[in-house]
């Protein structure tokens, strides 16, 4: 890796500062900045070390809503009871992140801004990627896409994201609170993080000189009835296949509200919000109905070479994540 | 190696941002707290904390397998916690209570969990135990090893290419139900 600057911020006003300056990187807890230097994915030519301001770590929450500063490591979020109890789906997904080691050392706010681990954007050697070098090509599109996008890719890049408790996040309608040079503003977590188009090297919607500060998430009876569900090639410490957490309100055994979202599929959590709808009314126990509410979610999904199994694998997952957020199975 | 800067007609050469990178190595003195005794160090500002400790302070136990936070065999405890050290910085690892497994005995008197893995023949080649014992340990702090489908899930950070893994899961269950780690 190259050479690099190393300093260490004491204030949000000077982490602001500093990622306000061309050259410099944020670090935190340091699993994505460390192999991102090691394979030269960046180069800055300084890291500030923000991992140590106060009070952004801190896990908050009330009747209304949950706040998780962004400093909070995973294994803490995980292991809150108020989560635990309150938002599940969250426990959930953080706990079949990564591993503990993992875990214990990676925040929140970096799990969301962590890039794809598509084999050609992580490759040692260089090869063509839109992402790594824009305008290089991309080698997926005519390569190995078994684990790449069913939904939201481009000609110019079919990455996915790996986050799984940003999937989670999105089922919740998370919002992301961001501090930058002059003001502070909210984003919903829908809208954070961007889809390739043509410019697939710009992933999420900061501007230069903006830091997550916190996430939030509404409380409510979805929330408190969530789950996460990860299909993977082994049965831990491996990235999603497909993935999905899934949020219900029952009336009775009919489905009042439903919110799903999908991991391991597009660059980004992906909401079926037309399954979403057509669930609306349908009964729990009544697995052929959920199916053809599910299968509406995935009229635009755009398989490639080998990853077309996504498609049924995926809705097979949503439909026994409804039974099992449901109270069957 | 600094390399010479580039022609001035290279289409994304921004002068003002090359020569913000530094050409030559960073060096940062740290002061690093490990095993309860403190060591002052001269380092490159890129030196993981894993290289560190193995090049720089002969602690040679914990092993490098990946050396990109993928098999664990770099497990130590930071502030009592397991981490990676692979993936930290030297740097950032200062002010920090570092426990690697020098640490673990106290003289010639086996830590708990050492002692089980001997027990319950837990390695072979030896090359991940030193993380896996580690981690081990931290499993069991945490309350994560009452069951051997706990221990298989929250030691999975931990690869064993010799595959000792029934006998890993035997010593740490037995550490957890003889008085913890």
């Amino acid at each position: 890796m190259q050479p690099f600057a190393f300093s260490r911020v004491a204030t949000l006003n000077d982490a602001v500062a500093a990622a306000s300056q061309p050259g410099v990187a944020l670090i935190a807890g340091g699993t994505e900045m460390l192999n991102w230097l090691k394979e030269t994915i960046v180069k800055p030519a300084r890291l500030a070390d923000i991992s140590r301001l106060p009070t952004l770590d801190r896990i908050e929450a009330d009747a209304t809503r949950l706040r998780i500063g962004s400093l909070a490591r995973m294994s803490d979020v995980a292991d809150d009871a108020a989560v635990r109890r309150d938002y599940p789906v969250i426990s959930e997904a953080l706990l079949k992140s990564a591993s503990p080691q993992i875990r214990n050392m990676a925040t929140m706010g970096g799990n969301l801004l962590q890039r794809t681990r598509c084999p050609y954007f992580r490759a040692e050697t260089d090869l063509p990627c839109n992402k790594r070098r824009p305008g290089s090509g991309c080698a997926a599109l005519a390569g190995e896409d078994r684990t790449l996008a069913i939904f939201g890719g481009s000609e110019h890049c079919i990455a996915t994201h790996a986050s799984d408790v940003a999937v989670a996040l999105a089922a919740l309608d998370a919002t992301i609170l961001v501090q930058g040079s002059s003001d502070a503003r909210t984003i919903p977590l829908v809208d954070f993080h961007r889809l390739p188009g043509d410019t697939p090297q710009r992933e999420t919607v900061l501007a230069p000189g903006e830091i997550i500060t916190a996430l939030e998430v509404p409380a409510s009876a979805l929330a408190r009835r969530s789950h996460y569900l990860k299909l993977r090639e082994r049965a831990s410490y491996e990235f999603a296949l497909v993935s999905a957490a899934i949020a219900l309100e029952l009336d009775g055994r009919l489905i009042r509200t439903a919110r799903i979202a999908l991991g391991g599929v597009a660059p980004k959590p992906w909401r079926l919000t037309a399954a979403e709808t057509a669930l609306g009314g349908v009964s729990i126990d009544d697995a052929g109905a959920l199916r053809t509410a599910v299968a509406r979610g995935f009229t635009d999904a755009q398989p490639r070479k080998h990853n077309g199994f996504k498609v049924e694998l995926a809705t097979r997952m949503v439909i026994r994540g409804l039974q099992h957020t449901g109270g069957l199975a | 190696m600094p390399s010479s800067p580039p022609p001035e007609s290279a289409p994304d050469f921004d002068r003002r941002q090359f020569f913000k990178h530094p050409l030559e190595p960073v060096s940062i003195d740290v002061t690093l707290r490990i095993n309860g005794a403190e060591t002052k160090l001269r380092v490159d500002s890129r030196t993981t904390l894993l290289d560190a400790l193995r090049e720089r302070l002969a602690l040679t136990g914990t092993k490098k397998g990946c050396d990109r936070g993928e098999c664990g065999a770099c497990t130590v405890h930071l502030d009592g916690r397991r981490a990676l050290s692979c993936l930290t910085l030297a740097v950032m690892a200062e002010g920090r209570e570092i426990t690697t497994i020098e640490g673990l005995a106290r003289g010639d008197e086996l830590h708990l969990v050492q002692a089980a893995f001997i027990e319950h023949d837990a390695f072979q080649c030896g090359f991940c135990t030193s993380g896996q014992i580690m981690s081990g340990v931290a499993c069991i702090r945490e309350g994560r090893a009452n069951s051997a489908d706990d221990v298989r899930e929250f030691m999975s950070g931990n690869l064993c290419r010799c595959s000792a893994y029934p006998q890993i899961r035997a010593a740490i269950l037995a550490a957890a139900k003889n008085g913890g780690a």
